[in-house]
């Protein structure tokens, strides 16, 4: 009985750990390409940092997160913070935020570009890295530019100069569509049709630091949480083995 | 000496040795709990450990609209360990409703709401639903956009109800949709009503159990059977034996908390979702707006209805049915009719119900975090096996008179094993 029983809880509770990353999701099914995140790669974080100061945050902020945070966790001197990264007047505790009025963004673009402090952990490493490795170019579009990921996206795309320009590669495709067998035409592949500064695998580099940098960003902990918590968890392993032998101790006399 | 001498000034003027030696040192306990008694003290743990980091989110935490989120990403960078404050506290609120569940299971496994602890029974439901509400208001407070929608539909539900409804829907928020009114009577409650009359609950919860003794895996009566001292013979004082053996369980419970706490916090999704990482907006709908983890099951119920019946809407029906679910453990005390109280030595029949019931709730829990319409498990669409949930979850209830009576029971031995 008692063994049923423990084993029917181990059961639920595997049955829910294995269900966990089914919630983690929410991209309306799309397939998404996988990265590898390494937040102990400082190297990948500071060029990441440079690709979101340089190309992000002219037009989005990262209001939640201080340029001095960065340096201190990044290993950038205040100093080199204020001669390369601020603006005459800002000082070094300050918070990222952009110098463009989000309301004249929002006329240019339609809509306010979002604050990107926390989108490493709302939409995810894996969202982001292939977001931003999916623009092509579209003459319908407003910007010029549209989104396999974020279809008419109201972001041009930045980075254009150094992954270059690409082309979707059309592909028929059938699908069930209010039970009828219809093929409709999807984007397939890309095709780069004016190369940029960087070789593929290069810009793939970079988008993959950009995105180190963002996860990063939206979580600065991450960084101390891990080897906090390793040492927390020894002390208190450490500790259970005093607290079983005495447990086991003023039990010897119950019978 | 010196501290003989201030306990026994302290004793004339307050029974400290009194309620110590009643409570603690001369309170008789059963010897034979096992693995599902550590839950009580564990719950105990957690009521703590969420009033503590509390107090320091209050600190540093602004229930205003234009601030509350953030706020929390203050508290997340630049209060120092503040990250860890708001991990310990989120963690804690999932960790307690895992705790209470086990803590309420240990109850249906050996019949510890049976006569006298009804109202030991009692007293925790209530704790359950204070608790409950203390988590569906704290979960308001981070104004991210997955608080802001669960607030606005749970909130909506009350819309339901004849005539009254939309009054009641709209005097809780303080407004016609959730906005700065509601976060702020949110956050009163949230921190200062309910844990008020939390303490206050387990307290009596406590009270109450000292008063009828500890039940025990076997459902025997330790004070049924005393020895010459008039001590029960499977009695064994609660310290220091299961103070002892409680810290082994509580630094157990702490290696996983911290586990989670430091490598985990969010746990891929269900401590704490994505959604929540953007700012409320009443203007965007989530894709998918679903409750946290442990109140998935009764929003499962609550969805299960879908069909108008006796010219009451089906939306009517969910919140009937839901509010039912909640409240019908109330009634155990007296729908079970066995002659015995321990699963141990019941038959079959309360085994499979018992049994049934654990997998409807289980079932009912996870697709109350999915999608109505589509099909996560196999053969039927997850409404289908939200509603085949729902008759068995609400059958182990109604059918509970009948099975724990005809059910064939072992008789339990005199002393316990």
């Amino acid at each position: 009985m008692r063994r049923t029983l423990a084993l029917a809880a181990l059961c639920i509770a595997g049955a829910a750990l294995t269900a966990a990353p089914a919630r983690a999701s929410g991209t309306g099914g799309a397939e998404l390409d996988a990265v590898h995140i390494d937040l102990g790669d400082r190297a990948a974080l500071q060029r990441g940092a440079k690709l979101f100061i340089n190309y992000c945050l002219s037009c989005h902020s990262a209001s939640y997160m201080r340029y001095n945070r960065l340096g201190r966790d990044l290993g950038i001197s205040d100093e080199l913070i204020k001669k390369n990264l601020l603006f005459a007047g800002s000082q070094a505790g300050d918070l990222m935020v952009t110098t463009m009025p989000a309301e004249d963004s929002e006329k240019w673009f339609g809509v306010a570009p979002p604050d990107l402090s926390l989108t490493g952990r709302s939409r995810g490493a894996e969202w982001l890295y292939t977001y931003l490795r999916s623009f092509y170019i579209d003459d319908g579009a407003p910007s010029g530019w549209n989104n396999k990921l974020f279809e008419n996206v109201a972001m041009p795309h930045v980075l254009y100069e150094l992954q270059g320009v690409q082309r979707p590669v059309l592909g028929a495709e059938e699908e069930v569509m209010e039970g009828r067998l219809v093929t409709v035409e999807k984007i397939e592949s890309f095709e780069l049709v004016r190369p940029g500064k960087l070789t593929p695998a290069e810009y793939d580099r970079a988008v993959s630091d950009l995105t180190h940098y963002m996860v990063y960003m939206a979580e600065p902990a991450q960084l101390r949480r891990y080897t906090v918590g390793f040492w927390v968890v020894v002390f208190l392993l450490l500790l259970l083995a005093p607290a079983w032998l005495l447990k086991k101790e003023y039990w010897k006399d119950v019978r | 000496m010196m501290a003989r001498r201030l306990l026994h000034w302290i004793d004339e003027r307050f029974p400290l040795s009194k309620v110590w030696n009643e409570h603690m040192a001369q309170y008789y306990a059963p010897k034979n709990f096992n693995l599902w008694y550590f839950f009580g003290s564990l719950g105990l743990l957690v009521l703590v450990l969420q009033i503590v980091t509390g107090i320091f989110l209050t600190m540093h935490y602004k229930p205003d609209s234009a601030l509350a989120f953030a706020s929390v990403e203050y508290i997340m960078r630049d209060v120092p360990w503040g990250w860890l404050m708001r991990y310990m506290h989120s963690t804690g609120a999932s960790l307690f409703f895992v705790v209470v569940y086990l803590h309420m299971f240990r109850a249906l496994l050996y019949g510890s709401y049976r006569a006298p602890r009804e109202l030991l029974w009692i007293l925790g439901m209530v704790i359950f639903i204070a608790l409950m509400a203390e988590a569906f208001m704290g979960y308001l407070l981070p104004w991210g956009n997955m608080s802001y929608w669960g607030a606005q539909v749970i909130i909506s539900l009350f819309g339901a109800i004849p005539w009254i409804g939309e009054g009641l829907a709209e005097w809780i928020r303080g407004d016609f949709v959730v906005s700065d009114a509601t976060l702020n009577r949110f956050f009163a409650f949230h921190v200062i009503a309910l844990p008020l009359a939390l303490c206050f609950l387990v307290y009596l919860h406590i009270v109450a159990l000292h008063k009828v003794g500890s039940n025990n895996p076997d459902g025997i009566e330790i004070k049924e059977n005393k020895g010459a001292d008039g001590r029960p013979v499977d009695g064994i004082p609660f310290h220091p034996y299961y103070t002892v053996k409680d810290i082994v369980g509580a630094l157990v419970f702490l290696i996983i908390f911290c586990i989670i706490v430091f490598f985990v916090p969010d746990m891929g999704g269900w401590f704490l979702e994505r959604a929540n990482f953007e700012p409320a907006n009443p203007l965007q709908t989530p894709p998918d707006i679903v409750p946290l983890w442990y109140f998935t099951p009764y929003y499962s119920i609550l969805r299960a209805f879908t069909y108008p019946f006796l010219g009451v809407e089906a939306k009517l029906w969910g919140v009937i049915f839901m509010g039912l679910s909640i409240l019908a453990p109330f009634f155990l005390p007296w729908l079970d009719r066995s002659p015995v109280k321990s699963m141990r030595y019941r038959g079959w029949m309360s085994k499979w119900a018992l049994g049934a019931f654990v997998v409807a709730f289980v079932v009912l829990g996870y697709m109350g975090t999915k999608n109505p319409g589509n099909t996560d498990l196999f053969w039927f669409q997850n409404v289908r096996w939200a509603q085949i949930g729902t008759v068995f979850y609400f059958a182990y209830f109604v059918l509970m008179p009948f099975y724990s009576k005809w059910d064939k029971t072992r008789p339990p031995p005199e002393r316990v094993r």
